[in-house]
């Protein structure tokens, strides 16, 4: 199976690679899958604790080329946006941004996984409740 | 000489087909179509005689007589005519075949099919290294066994079984041995007489010859075997296969045989020199582990786990030049990573992070350093994205997570 430009676009370039500082209140971090599953993605959002907005994200991805792609478009994507805004994201906006087939569309769900766990890892470090998250993943 | 550009490592899955095998078949589609079953005309006795000839370069390369040979579409039909074969044609002595995990699909879903049948089928482990256990074999054995189905070299990690010693408790035991030497014949020597092997199973498009063609060797002497055809018509093959010859296939595969007769000490020289070159290099790299016994092994393949990197994103890395195959879950339709690295009690960690490597006869070596180079960026690239990787360095326990598994 090929895969779409945008997916080779991603794993070549990869946006935002690399490590927050998990330490301070203004940083959420989400790691989801599984090393048994072959993907674990580790997404983190810093948020300007003045306006409510991410403004810096990070990931790093161990997994396919679409998990990797899938991953690299969200912290993309969550940068600028507000925690409220970041919380709609659906996976299958990924997988039509990235041309997903139907095999890689567990890739989608764990990127929007990983963004829900990291608000939720935010928000708990600032006495806000837990946001409940739909499980998409099976 | 300038560097062949996309490199082609993936030599177990199939291999190009030589020109010379090419070169030898041509006529056979056009101005010689005859049947070889049309035994009152010159077309039929011109593809018989290619037929025949054929049939002797086959069984010049195993060490068989020409008459033990029976040609199929391949090595798949060639195992599912065997083990179905033996277990139709020998019932009244009994219902027990003994295999192994890491069998090709064909040997495992046949022994499944005939267990639907009323067989009992055990399925040995194998050890680590991807050997089998004699002392297992043996005690396996009861008074119903009619078949051990063994395979000589593995498609994944190129493990070679102990062909002679399997076959030897084989014979003490009055129980029929099948090898399936896909990845075996042409490669390496391999004798039936002096391997002490009754069935085997081989295809053409492993060893440079055309795909759709294949063959079973069964012994005629000491002792004389026989299968239950398991397709019925014209009674070809000495009643044992059925349907119209492949002569073009055919003349191929025999074409293919001889090549390999003459070449393979040579070849299997070179591969395995540039297979070691290849593995010593890619050792070099943090956290790869080679996967299965690196003595009792094919020249022409090796297996490599790279810890903390997924296989299918490693191929992605390089897979516009390099062709090769993964045992990781991503690139097989069933999710699920390669079951004959999980036989060996790798865990699913390291199965995912696996390569493996098919060297061939038009591999060269600046496409072997080619490829030590591609890989060895690639994995240190997404190492620097991988969060496991990050985890291990800091020292962080992976097995004390709590992992969500999807």
């Amino acid at each position: 199976m090929a895969y779409s430009e945008k997916v080779i676009d991603h794993y070549s370039n990869p946006k935002n690679v690399g490590t927050l500082d998990k330490s301070k209140t203004n940083v959420g971090t989400g790691l989801v899958g599984a090393p048994e599953c072959g993907d674990v993605m580790r997404l983190q959002i810093e948020v300007d604790e003045q306006t409510g907005v991410i403004s810096d994200a990070k990931f790093k991805t161990f997994g396919c080329g679409s998990a990797i792609a899938s991953s690299s478009l969200a912290t993309e994507w969550l940068k600028g946006k507000t925690v409220d805004q970041a919380m709609t994201i659906d996976n299958m906006d990924i997988v039509e941004e990235l041309n997903l087939p139907p095999v890689k569309i567990h890739c989608s769900v764990l990127a929007e996984d990983a963004i829900k766990a990291a608000i939720n890892d935010y928000r708990v470090k600032n006495g806000l409740p837990e946001l409940e998250v739909e499980n998409k993943a099976h | 000489m300038e560097l062949k550009l996309p490199i082609y490592l993936d030599n177990n899955a199939t291999t190009p087909m030589d020109p010379r095998v090419l070169e030898a078949m041509i006529p056979y589609f056009t101005e010689k179509f005859g049947n070889a079953a049309s035994r009152n005309h010159s077309f039929g006795w011109v593809a018989e005689e290619a037929v025949d000839y054929a049939r002797e370069q086959v069984a010049r390369l195993i060490g068989a007589n020409e008459k033990e040979i029976i040609f199929t579409s391949g090595a798949t039909e060639a195992d599912n005519l065997a083990i179905k074969g033996v277990f139709e044609m020998y019932a009244s002595k009994g219902n027990h075949i003994i295999t192994c995990t890491t069998e090709h699909k064909a040997v495992l879903d046949t022994c499944k099919h005939v267990e639907k049948l009323g067989g009992q089928v055990t399925y040995l482990n194998v050890q680590p290294d991807g050997l089998i256990d004699l002392a297992e074999l043996e005690a396996a054995i009861t008074d119903k066994t009619i078949l051990i189905s063994i395979m000589y070299g593995n498609n994944e990690i190129g493990v070679v079984q102990p062909i002679r010693e399997i076959s030897k408790i084989a014979r003490r035991h009055g129980v029929l041995f099948f090898t399936d030497a896909t990845q075996a014949v042409g490669k390496i020597p391999v004798d039936v007489q002096a391997d002490g092997i009754d069935l085997m199973a081989f295809s053409g498009h492993k060893m440079y010859g055309p795909k759709g063609v294949g063959a079973l060797y069964v012994r005629r002497k000491n002792p004389r075997v026989k299968v239950t055809a398991q397709m019925d018509g014209g009674g070809h093959e000495r009643g044992m296969r059925s349907g119209t010859l492949n002569v073009p296939g055919i003349v191929g595969l025999g074409k293919a045989c001889e090549l390999c007769m003459n070449e393979m000490a040579e070849e299997a020289d070179r591969l395995s020199k540039m297979r070691d070159k290849l593995e010593k290099a890619l050792m070099q790299i943090e956290e790869s582990y080679v996967n299965g016994n690196t003595e009792h092994r094919l020249p022409h393949t090796c297996n490599i786990s790279f810890k903390y990197v997924e296989g299918e994103g490693l191929m992605m890395g390089f897979n516009k030049n390099i062709a090769l195959s993964s045992g990781s879950a991503c690139t097989s339709a069933s999710l699920e990573p390669s079951y004959v690295l999980k036989a060996l009690g790798l865990g699913d960690d390291l199965a995912h992070s696996s390569l493996r490597f098919g060297l061939g006869r038009f591999t060269t070596e600046d496409q072997i350093d080619y490829t030590i180079n591609a890989v060895t960026t690639t994995v240190n690239k997404l190492r620097e994205m991988s969060p496991l990787w990050e985890m291990f360095k800091e020292g962080v326990d992976l097995n004390a997570i709590e992992w969500a598994h999807h």
